[in-house]
């Protein structure tokens, strides 16, 4: 569970996040959604530790990230796995070798074991016969299953998507949506995605945090979505021209 | 004040890559990696443009010697001064900061652009130790280079000199040992290793601390460069002063 607790940001001179309270739930796809600018990215830069709040506190279970000494910041790191835009695979490495990266770094295990942990993971994201392929050579729904793949080989403990979905097709959207809810569910981790894509928010989100110009104006289910009067929701839902039609349907049905 | 800001991030960046170690078989791996991509796959250019420039400063200096006072080992003995206290050192310091320096700055770059950075300090990993460290012991091995150079420049002036008929064998050889000083090469080495510390440190800041996309990727590269051949020219002046004057 991670626990944030009035976070307050700025860049420069501008305050990005007004005061965030919010609480992102273990075993489930917590969502941080909004429009472009409203602060999704530098909340998850906060719980990243990539940039330091002034003010609040971020909690990963009940030990808060601003007073934990270095060496426990680094410990923590190691029980996060992050899954990045792009993918951010890293170019001069073959799969096999991006995968094993966060063991040979933090894991005293043989080359063999690495291996077989490496190839189970692969498994687990459901590809094969990739391991000596380098990421310019698999697609872009590729790169982002071998970043999941890195991301938990570790076993981390938090699991963080930005835009998981951002320049995939709409099936393969779901593949990678539906991937990264099974791997919550099945490693019983605390997952936080950042996403603006509504795809995403009906299919996985069952903890959602809505923030608009850097405060949290809303937080409930997929399953409260519709149901809601908040303004900011219906705002950013029907924003999209498939939810007003799948709106004017559901009305004219009545 | 930015070129201050500027001076404070490069020297903040320094405190950062001594801290914080990488595992000790990972940076061991990429020192041999960047030892390979710095150094070796340098040596090719290095050893043609050594060998031709020494040839130039043979015949260049055969063709000013129009005193027949003064002895045919002359041109041994200039080529043996250029080639040693300015042209291996300096010189190549300066084509290395187009070619390595280039290739340092664009490589840390693109990680940036593309959030492989982001991605090692996600991972708890000091990215400076582990990218610019590394590159910072692979240039140690920069003096070796520069003697390659100095060898070949003088090799390639005995072979401009004596078979374009300027001068003989015997009078080069002669002229190449004709007040040799020692602390020349001393002084040539010492700065050597001031030069591969810049070739080293100045293009991974410029890649580390860009910002934008592929095309501030090519920018930074460029001012890499610049940066990265002023302080070279600077500091030449600044041990020449201190060790010859």
């Amino acid at each position: 569970m991670i626990k944030v607790e009035n976070v307050h940001k700025k860049l420069g001179k501008e305050e990005i996040l007004k005061g965030i309270t919010t609480v992102f739930e273990k075993g489930k796809t917590n969502l941080i959604i909004g429009q472009s600018g409203s602060g999704k990215t530098v909340l998850l830069k906060c719980l990243l530790g990539l940039f330091k709040p002034e003010e609040g506190f971020i909690y990963f279970e009940d030990k808060a990230i601003q007073e934990m000494n270095e060496k426990e910041q680094r410990v923590l790191r190691e029980e996060i796995g992050m899954l990045f835009q792009g993918g951010a695979l890293f170019d001069s490495m073959t799969i096999e070798e991006n995968i094993m990266f966060p063991l040979r770094m933090f894991s005293h295990q043989s080359k063999e074991e690495m291996l077989d942990r490496v190839n189970e993971v692969l498994a687990r994201v459901n590809l094969e016969n990739v391991n000596a392929k380098y990421p310019s050579e698999i697609s872009g729904g590729m790169k982002k299953r071998v970043s999941i793949a890195r991301a938990i080989v570790n076993k981390p403990k938090y699991l963080f998507c930005d835009e998981p979905n951002s320049g995939l097709d709409p099936k393969t959207a779901t593949v990678i949506d539906n991937l990264i809810q099974e791997i919550t569910h099945e490693y019983n981790i605390t997952t936080v995605v950042v996403s603006h894509d509504m795809n995403s928010v009906m299919e996985i989100g069952e903890n959602i945090s809505l923030l608009k110009k850097g405060t949290l104006v809303w937080q409930g289910s997929n399953k409260d979505i519709f149901n809601t009067d908040n303004a900011d929701v219906t705002d950013f839902v029907y924003s999209s021209d498939l939810f007003k039609n799948i709106r004017l349907y559901q009305n004219s049905r009545r | 004040m930015k070129y201050l800001n500027d001076i404070g991030s490069y020297f903040l960046m320094l405190k950062r890559v001594f801290s914080s170690f990488t595992k000790g078989s990972v940076l061991r791996e990429l020192i041999f990696k960047e030892i390979n991509d710095l150094i070796i796959s340098s040596l090719g250019i290095v050893a043609f443009i050594s060998f031709f420039v020494g040839g130039v400063i043979s015949i260049q200096t055969a063709l000013n010697l129009d005193n027949p006072l003064v002895p045919k080992s002359l041109i041994g003995f200039a080529t043996r001064q250029s080639v040693i206290l300015e042209f291996a050192p300096t010189f190549i310091s300066i084509i290395m900061a187009g070619k390595v320096g280039s290739f340092i700055t664009s490589s840390i770059g693109s990680m940036r652009v593309t959030e492989q950075i982001d991605a090692l300090e996600v991972m708890g990993i000091n990215s400076l130790n582990y990218l610019v460290f590394p590159k910072i012991i692979a240039l140690l091995f920069f003096p070796f280079v520069i003697a390659i150079s100095m060898f070949l420049g003088i090799f390639g002036g005995w072979f401009a000199g004596v078979y374009g008929g300027f001068t003989t064998s015997t009078d080069f050889i002669s002229g190449l040992q004709e007040n040799f000083n020692t602390f020349h090469l001393t002084y040539a080495f010492i700065k050597t290793l001031v030069f591969a510390f810049i070739l080293a440190t100045i293009p991974s800041w410029q890649g580390y601390f860009m910002k934008g996309g592929a095309l501030e990727v090519g920018k930074a590269s460029t001012n890499s460069f610049v940066w990265t051949s002023v302080l070279i020219i600077l500091s030449n002046y600044i041990i020449t002063q201190l060790l010859l004057s």
